[in-house]
């Protein structure tokens, strides 16, 4: 039994453009980016929140993809991969993800790098991490609290050294 | 996912109005719930969207306590000034669970109703009471890694696997839920969860249309906090064994100690004559094994999770020395 309500006709904006929900209310928030948009930046690999493949961010905040249905996003502003930069105009990460090899296969990259650039923004914020010894003070971007805050993203072929790399070279220009 | 019906609470009354009966659930972070609808685990045939009902908030009590909306993510109460300052257990707690993403979607409130991460539970194939009453328990023959070894029963040997929880015993906080006939009421962290005894199916004590509104944390009480997680990776992985711990020494003698732990039963494991035997006592191995061997006299393994019980000791003894020199 699948009911259509009034409250599903509200809209969901996907890097900055606006789109309605979905009718079927099981349309998880990355079938919709996928299936429903045509933006297959975004990628599936588990499906169940254990990957990171499918992170995207969502009022400036990142989080897993497919474990949110699009319904529970009305109002919301999502900014997927196809949103952070351009073949031409790639943003800081992924600039240097390409500078630093911070990939072989590619199917987590684009995960990766929506995750690293919230991340960015958490330590900018002071958000202390499981790898902050204090935690009220300044935290840098160490190797060690980027491979903290990244654990919610795999990337099978192991390029990790090189994720971590293209990430500290960001967090070090911008600080 | 089986086809359900999909509708946003505007109230915690229609939250409350939704949910009532077997085939009705809340969803809020979802990061727990949605998993397990999609391995029909849980197959709802009515969700209720709880987001828009209020109770996010977290904010100062009368009392000097703190109180954490039911609908305030994870990441939000683990970053909070006051969390950190005053409750830094709890703050480590949460930190130490699952990863960024999953902490900035999941909400307190399910956080304290996660269900377990037993093998068994989450494959519908096999048999599990919990799931499925009167099917069986696959784990207690079987893969046994991550169960119980403290409280368990002859019906299910799973374990709560959550952290937030372990801290919040440790802390004495309450858990605050909204009754269905518009009243309010508020049990002990402590007493929330339930052992699995005849009734596994069961986890905690919320009836029928409750809905938790808040967790309520006492006024600060100071000490020196630690939460120590053992675990198969450093990170994003459940807790074999987990202590958190509240300590304070005078004189070179334990003057309080509350203590709880995690990946040890099916819930926050809390026995307050741990505590009462460390009071007056030195921070000395034999003290510590006392303690040890208060927290495991019934323990009993299942071949597969056998060490956990020696696992506990260690850990156990592992923070009490930390504690003592960081309180001296």
């Amino acid at each position: 039994m699948i009911v259509k309500e009034a409250l599903l006709a509200d809209t969901i904006t996907v890097n900055r453009t606006e789109h309605p929900i979905p009718e079927d209310p099981r349309t998880s928030l990355l079938d919709f980016l996928r299936s429903g948009l045509g933006l297959t930046g975004t990628k599936k690999g588990c499906d169940h929140g254990q990957c990171g493949a499918c992170t995207v961010i969502v009022n400036g905040i990142r989080i897993n993809s497919c474990l949110t249905l699009a319904a529970m996003h009305d109002g919301d502003q999502v900014t997927t991969i196809e949103g952070l930069g351009t073949p031409d105009d790639p943003s800081a990460l992924q600039q240097a993800f390409l500078e630093h090899d911070g990939f072989q296969c590619g199917y987590c990259t684009p995960g990766q790098i929506c995750s690293a650039t919230a991340m960015l923004q958490e330590i900018a914020n002071d958000w202390p991490s499981d790898a902050s010894a204090d935690l009220e003070g300044r935290i840098e971007a160490t190797g060690e609290e980027i491979r903290e805050r990244m654990s919610g993203n795999l990337c099978r072929c192991g390029a990790y050294a090189n994720i971590v790399a293209a990430i500290r070279d960001v967090a070090e220009k911008s600080a | 996912m089986k086809p359900f019906s999909y509708s946003k609470a505007r109230t915690v009354e229609d939250a409350g109005n939704i949910t009532s009966g077997d085939a009705a659930m809340a969803i809020a972070g979802g990061t727990n719930l949605l998993d397990l609808m999609k391995l029909q685990v849980e197959t709802p045939e009515q969700l209720a969207d709880i987001n828009r009902i209020g109770f996010a908030a977290i904010e100062d009590t009368s009392d000097g306590g703190l109180l954490l909306g039911a609908l305030a993510t994870n990441t939000q109460t683990a970053v909070h000034p006051r969390v950190r300052s005053d409750y830094p257990v709890l703050a480590r707690a949460i930190l130490s669970g699952a990863t960024q993403q999953l902490r900035n979607k999941a909400t307190n409130g399910g956080n304290l109703c996660q269900r377990t991460r037993c093998f068994y539970f989450t494959n519908i194939d096999q048999p599990c009471n919990k799931r499925e009453p009167g099917s069986g328990c696959g784990a207690i023959d079987g893969i046994a890694k991550l169960h119980a070894v403290l409280g368990a029963s002859d019906q299910c040997i799973a374990t709560y696997p959550g952290d937030m929880a372990v801290a919040l015993s440790a802390l004495d906080a309450r858990v605050e839920i909204a009754t269905p006939a518009g009243g309010q009421r508020s049990v002990p962290v402590r007493d929330f969860h339930c052992l699995p005894g005849d009734t596994p199916w069961r986890d905690n004590v919320l009836e029928d249309g409750e809905i938790i509104t808040a967790i309520t944390l006492p006024p600060p009480v100071g000490g020196t906090q630690i939460y120590r997680k053992v675990r198969e990776r450093s990170s994003y992985a459940f807790a074999l064994v987990s202590v958190a711990a509240i300590v304070e020494m005078e004189d070179g003698l334990f003057s309080r100690a509350d203590l709880a732990f995690g990946g040890l039963a099916h819930k926050p494991w809390h026995d307050p004559r741990i505590g009462e035997a460390l009071i007056g006592q030195p921070a000395s191995s034999e003290t510590f094994d006392r303690a040890a061997d208060i927290l495991l006299e019934n323990a009993r393994g299942y071949g597969e999770n056998d060490f956990k019980i020696p696992l506990a000791r260690r850990t156990l003894h592992a923070v009490l020395e930390q504690a003592a020199e960081d309180a001296a």
